[in-house]
């Protein structure tokens, strides 16, 4: 059975305003080679066999999962 | 005049504009479900009000974007009919395509429930006519993700055509870091769409119209015809 695992995050040019405040956390714990934190979403979507998996994934992200005026998004499809 | 309140899952300001819609304005007020479609064309003002419609699962507003009721207002709102999202309401309209941009995390992660200033940016709107230009306003905001966000081109857009309808400011009128209670891009509390006849904003007019709560800033903005 196709699994898509879909990754969410927002768009570069948008400031994480929870990633910076993890990544000043990181630096605090001593971890001073952080450069940069992103928090996003993973999702896993379980697709009948039938059908074209990518351009599904790629509908439901377009018109649900992902909000294209603030994220961007990447997924990937295995059998599993 | 005649006045309509969706009501979704987890919608909590209903019940507050419902009050300042019948009650101080004295309009007949219909609950709106959800999960109906309806003629929405006898109208006069249909608000989307704030709460966490289905919980903010996913992102506020992505799931009540495909509510039936939405199909309705999109008609209504298509037809010039006049549609006021508030707090989650706007972040709805945003999700739905009405308004543009889209509302997201406060920048400081806090949820901010407060009396807010904001400033009148363009008064010549259906919604904002009985208000003078720059005029400040006193309202609640209460909200985690209120930060308004565009692209630049539709920044550019919203200015030049006057879209801005609200602004985060100081008591005195004054734009500065400090008044602007989410990070929202050019310290936008509230924008409309070209047409002028939807408008979204965070803070909350239904919950400022008697001096009693403290303001009745909020008020004229409720008011049709």
């Amino acid at each position: 059975m196709p699994k898509a695992r879909i990754y969410i995050t927002l768009k570069p040019s948008l400031l994480d305003a929870q990633g910076r405040v993890l990544e000043n956390a990181l630096r605090q714990l001593g971890f001073e080679t952080v450069q940069g934190v992103r928090v996003g979403k993973y999702l896993e979507v379980d697709l009948q066999p039938d059908g074209d998996p990518h351009a599904q994934i790629e509908a439901m992200c377009q018109k649900l999962l992902a909000n294209p005026v603030i994220e961007q998004y990447r997924y990937e499809v295995s059998d599993s | 005049m005649r006045a309509g309140v969706i009501v979704f899952p987890g919608s909590n300001c209903d019940r507050d504009a419902y009050f300042a819609l019948r009650d101080v304005l004295g309009y007949a007020v219909d609950f709106l479900w959800h999960d109906a479609a309806c003629d929405l064309g006898d109208y006069g003002l249909v608000v989307v009000p704030g709460g966490f419609s289905y919980g903010d699962y996913l992102r506020p507003g992505a799931i009540a974007r495909f509510a039936r009721v939405m199909d309705s207002l999109r008609a209504y709102a298509a037809r010039g009919g006049r549609v006021l999202g508030v707090c989650n309401g706007f972040q709805i309209l945003c999700e739905a395509g009405l308004l543009p941009g889209a509302l997201t995390r406060n920048i400081g992660l806090k949820f901010r429930c407060m009396p807010v200033h904001i400033r009148v940016e363009n008064a010549a709107t259906p919604f904002t006519r009985r208000y003078r230009q720059g005029e400040v306003l006193r309202l609640p905001i209460a909200h985690g993700d209120g930060r308004y966000v565009c692209d630049e081109a539709t920044l550019q857009q919203l200015r030049a055509n006057g879209q801005i309808i609200f602004r985060y400011c100081s008591p005195t009128g004054a734009l500065d870091a400090a008044h602007n209670p989410n990070g929202s891009v050019d310290h936008i509390a509230g924008v409309a769409n070209a047409q002028f006849n939807v408008l979204g904003m965070m803070p909350h007019p239904e919950r400022a119209c008697e001096l009693l709560l403290g303001s009745e800033d909020g008020r004229r903005l409720l008011e049709v015809g």
